[in-house]
């Protein structure tokens, strides 16, 4: 098969499924918290039929124009993660993720309510937090593999990336707690039930839209993954299934984090997520630079 | 050649002729009249020398050096004059040095030096002269109707307009030459001019703070005048050589021209209000807000970067002059895009973010690779756009709603429909993919990547969640709808509406078109420069992506934006809501009206703090750093 099939079939199948294995892993999350809190937990297909429970619900909507930005945020995310399996360029990825977010913020403080404000701004914050890990991510597989590109990436002949970036990928694996708005760091909302009703940068949004929101986190979140999967994959197929059981552990430990940490200050997140991005993050490349 | 003499003259001719006239209506005539001709004459220029790519001209006139020695020394006196009338002797004293220097050098060494061009024109100059051309023309025609409402607003006060327009023409006139001199004597005149002009926008209410602040911007530019007129000596005395091309051809052959790039690094360094002298440019914000549209965007500040970007060839990590560059930028850059988180009045937000900006390319041309070259070129045309549209819809809305604070920017989309998008082209064209801004730090990402030291990725990846943040928070402001709100946009001024219309269309064109202009214009100008263009960080599929979401991001509104048929409901509060979405029922059962207020993280990202560690910083490195050019000087003596 050519290239160009190659990736049109990974966007393709990244569109059509992403939604169901992120629904999915939602729902797994869910069975095994409820499992480390005691209770035996909803149904695995729990987060499906809540999406499907939302859209059914009555059309309602605070100002004309929030639909659109949350229309802009899917589709932005869905393009996120299409670059990404199409092999795409990091930095690209990494700034169409950035756009989608914005568009998040801005759907928020359209509504010009207190509530959803406060979460705008702190979904603000965390963006401002996680964002410069993540763009030392990106510039270490540039410094190992001397491309931004991911197919240069899969294609590196050497061992796999975490053999160079021990350090940012435990620095990466931090503020995916951030990404994955788990727990000390779900300011901005969060997936919990005593925050069903006033959830944070959500307050204002119902029906539809906020299952079209819950739709692009399963889409993020798959994508998020796939950006773990980087770190391991080096092209031949054991370090593949490698890579699949590191997302699986990954996700898991999240969901183990989110259940042993209580909620912490924005202060917090902001100073502890800069430290990581100059203590991990930084150091790594530092060391990358004058050896590579 | 002719055509940069009229680019010269004919904004100068303009700016005598409005200085004599005290009506509205001839002004109006002449100002819109000699903008559309010194527009379309940009035009022309960059369309007759874009094939040749570049051109050099002799245009060998001893009068014209002696008129403008004869000018410089008049201006040695003013300033000398002026200082000592309003009590600020440093300006004297740097007066007092200057003038003569520049005096016995031109009289002795300079006559005995052959200078082959005087003029000429490569590709960065048709840059330059496209964004001086355009921008600057178009903030001279929103000038009109502004200081017409800043007359009224100031009715007690004599009618200084004339002179507002002088200088803003003069300063037009001055950029054409500054970016059009290749004899480093003529270059030193039209930035002495630059210097002079802005020292006048900046104190023009002749309120006290304002007196101070252009004494400020004055005693800063002078600092870096007398660092230029310290390169001149060098450069005459040791080297021979006041061609800026044969200067920076010797530099790219590897003959040591260290002392002569500092020098015009640190000039270039002061006029571009980095870090420590940015404190000039903040204190610009006293002028009528065209001024700092006209500073900010195409004249002034681009001064120092234009110089900084041109000695890019004999620049690197390597070089004492390459290395201070590309810290001051990179410090600068982190240190004022933090302060920008913590300012409410948005042209304060404008101008650090403009500090940031000038980091940013001031770092790129310090690097001095060609993908640095290449972003730096981008990033000053999308600014030089972007910026001014913010700027003068700041100024509008001032008018308008009598508050450049961003905390009475509620609404916004109710009070002045066209001025808020408007706004949000700017922002977004400032930090957001897929605009033009954020193509251009991609590149700066890359180039600071590569660029020999890991230090520089630091700047920029804490620097650009900073700039997300301080962006993204007002952008929300903006966009927030709030009830009960009417449009007062009617009583606009129809020129000032046009000329937003056509920035705000300039940064979509530009956006769109930017991989036209990258093709046409940077790459041949680098392949000029730089033995191979090699490692642009766009290769030209992601080139094609951004411009497609580009289009993306217009269509998805035309077709989606506020069309819904739900039922709109108020929103959620911590009381019973009113029902109008301003007021809910608090305790006691009292009517509470809604307030919303942004983040401002004073305690985290203060502007003293951070102002206080950058000067130190810099000044420090830039201490450092001609210590080390100083002894290096000593042990060849």
């Amino acid at each position: 098969m050519s290239n160009l099939a190659m990736i049109i079939l990974a966007v393709v199948l990244y569109i059509l499924l992403a939604p169901f294995v992120g629904g999915f892993l939602a729902g797994l999350d869910r069975k095994i918290t409820a499992r480390m809190q005691g209770r035996f937990g909803p149904p695995v297909l729990q987060p499906f039929y809540d999406v499907l429970k939302l859209m059914e619900k009555e059309a309602i909507t605070v100002n004309k124009v929030q639909d659109f930005y949350v229309l802009c945020f899917t589709v932005f995310i869905v393009l996120t993660g299409a670059f990404f399996f199409a092999s795409g360029d990091l930095l690209l990825i990494i700034f169409t993720l950035t756009l989608a977010s914005v568009f998040l913020v801005v759907a928020a403080y359209s509504s010009n309510s207190p509530y959803a404000q406060v979460g705008a701004e702190r979904e603000l914050l965390q963006m401002m937090a996680y964002e410069p890990m993540v763009l030392f991510a990106a510039i270490g597989f540039y410094l190992v593999c001397g491309s931004f590109n991911i197919t240069d990436v899969l294609h590196f002949s050497g061992p796999a990336a975490i053999v160079y970036l021990p350090l940012v990928f435990v620095g990466f694996l931090y503020i995916l707690t951030i990404k994955f708005r788990k727990s000390p760091f779900d300011l901005s909302m969060s997936h919990h039930a005593h925050q069903e009703l006033v959830k944070g940068l959500t307050t204002e949004f119902s029906g539809k839209t906020l299952a079209m929101i819950e739709i692009a986190h399963w889409y993020e979140n798959v994508f998020l993954l796939g950006f773990v999967f980087l770190f391991i994959a080096n092209g031949t197929l054991l370090s593949v299934i490698l890579a699949v059981v590191v997302c699986l552990l990954t996700y898991f430990l999240e969901v183990f984090i989110d259940n042993v940490a209580a909620r912490m200050k924005w202060q917090f997140a902001l100073k502890s997520a800069w430290l990581v991005a100059l203590v991990l993050g930084f150091v790594n490349l530092m060391v990358l630079y004058y050896m590579m | 050649m002719s055509l940069i003499i009229f680019l010269i003259v004919f904004p100068l001719i303009v700016a005598l002729v409005l200085l004599g006239l005290k009506a509205d209506r001839p002004r109006d005539l002449v100002v819109a009249g000699s903008t559309a001709v010194i527009a379309a004459a940009s035009l022309v220029l960059a369309v007759k020398y874009f094939a040749e790519g570049s051109a050099y001209f002799p245009a060998h006139s001893e009068a014209v050096s002696y008129l403008m020695l004869i000018i410089e020394a008049a201006i040695g006196v003013l300033i000398f004059v002026l200082g000592l009338r309003h009590k600020k002797y440093l300006a004297c004293v740097l007066a007092l040095i200057q003038t003569p220097l520049v005096i016995w050098f031109e009289l002795g060494t300079a006559h005995e030096i052959q200078v082959f061009n005087n003029l000429y024109v490569d590709r960065l100059s048709i840059v330059m002269v496209l964004i001086i051309g355009i921008i600057g023309s178009l903030i001279c025609l929103y000038s009109l109707g502004y200081m017409k409402d800043f007359q009224k607003h100031h009715e007690d006060e004599k009618d200084r307009r004339p002179w507002f327009f002088f200088l803003m023409f003069l300063f037009l006139s001055a950029m054409f030459g500054l970016v059009t001199s290749n004899n480093l004597t003529w270059l030193f005149f039209f930035w002495e001019i630059t210097t002079l002009c802005s020292f006048f926008l900046i104190g023009f209410t002749k309120t006290e703070e304002a007196v101070r602040n252009s004494f400020r911007a004055l005693i800063m530019n002078l600092l870096g005048g007398l660092a230029f007129a310290c390169a001149l000596v060098v450069a005459g005395k040791w080297y021979g050589v006041l061609d800026l091309d044969q200067f920076i051809y010797y530099g790219s052959m590897g003959y040591d021209v260290t002392i002569l790039a500092a020098l015009l690094v640190f000039a270039g360094i002061t006029k571009a209000a980095q870090m420590p002298f940015s404190s000039w440019l903040l204190g610009a914000m006293v002028a009528p807000t065209p001024t700092s549209a006209l500073l900010h965007s195409s004249t002034m500040v681009k001064a120092g970067v234009f110089l900084i970007v041109k000695l890019a060839p004999v620049m690197g990590w390597g070089t004492l002059a390459g290395m201070m560059a590309m810290l001051v930028g990179g410090i600068t850059f982190v240190l004022a895009s933090c302060a920008a988180i913590s300012q409410t009045n948005a042209k304060r937000v404008l101008a650090y973010s403009t500090v940031a900006n000038l980091g940013l390319i001031v770092a790129c041309g310090g690097i001095g690779s060609s993908e640095a070259v290449w972003a730096a070129i981008m990033l000053i045309i999308f600014h030089a756009i972007a910026k001014s549209l913010l700027f003068l819809c700041v100024g509008t809305a001032e008018h308008q709603i009598g508050s450049r604070d961003i905390e009475d920017m509620d609404g916004m989309f109710g009070k002045l429909p066209r001025i808020a998008k408007f706004m949000v082209i700017g922002i977004c064209g400032m930090f957001l993919a897929p605009f033009g801004m954020l193509i251009s730090k991609w590149a700066a990402l890359k180039a600071f990547v590569d660029c020999g030291t890991p230090l520089m990725m630091l700047f920029i990846v804490f620097g650009s969640a900073v700039t997300l943040f301080f962006w993204t928070k007002w952008l929300g402001k903006l966009i927030a709808v709030m009830a009960g709100q009417t449009s007062i946009e009617e009583r606009v001024h129809k020129v000032e509406l046009g000329v937003l219309t056509g920035l705000a269309a300039l940064v979509v064109v530009v956006c769109v078109a930017f991989p036209v202009i990258s093709q046409s214009l940077v790459v041949p100008y680098l392949a000029g420069i730089f033995e191979t263009v090699d490692g642009l960080a766009l290769s030209n599929s992601n080139m094609i992506i951004m411009v497609l979401m580009v289009a993306l991001v217009i269509l998805l509104p035309l077709v989606f934006f506020g069309k819904t048929k739900k039922r709109i409901v108020p929103v959620y509060m911590a009381g019973v809501n009113r029902g109008d979405d301003l007021t809910f029922v608090g305790a006691m059962e009292k009517d509470v009206p809604v307030s919303l207020r942004n983040w401002y993280m004073e305690k985290w990202f203060g502007e003293k703090k951070m102002c206080l560690a950058g000067n130190v910083l810099t000044i420090l490195l830039l201490v450092v750093v001609f210590a080390m050019i100083a002894g290096g000087v000593l042990a060849n003596v």
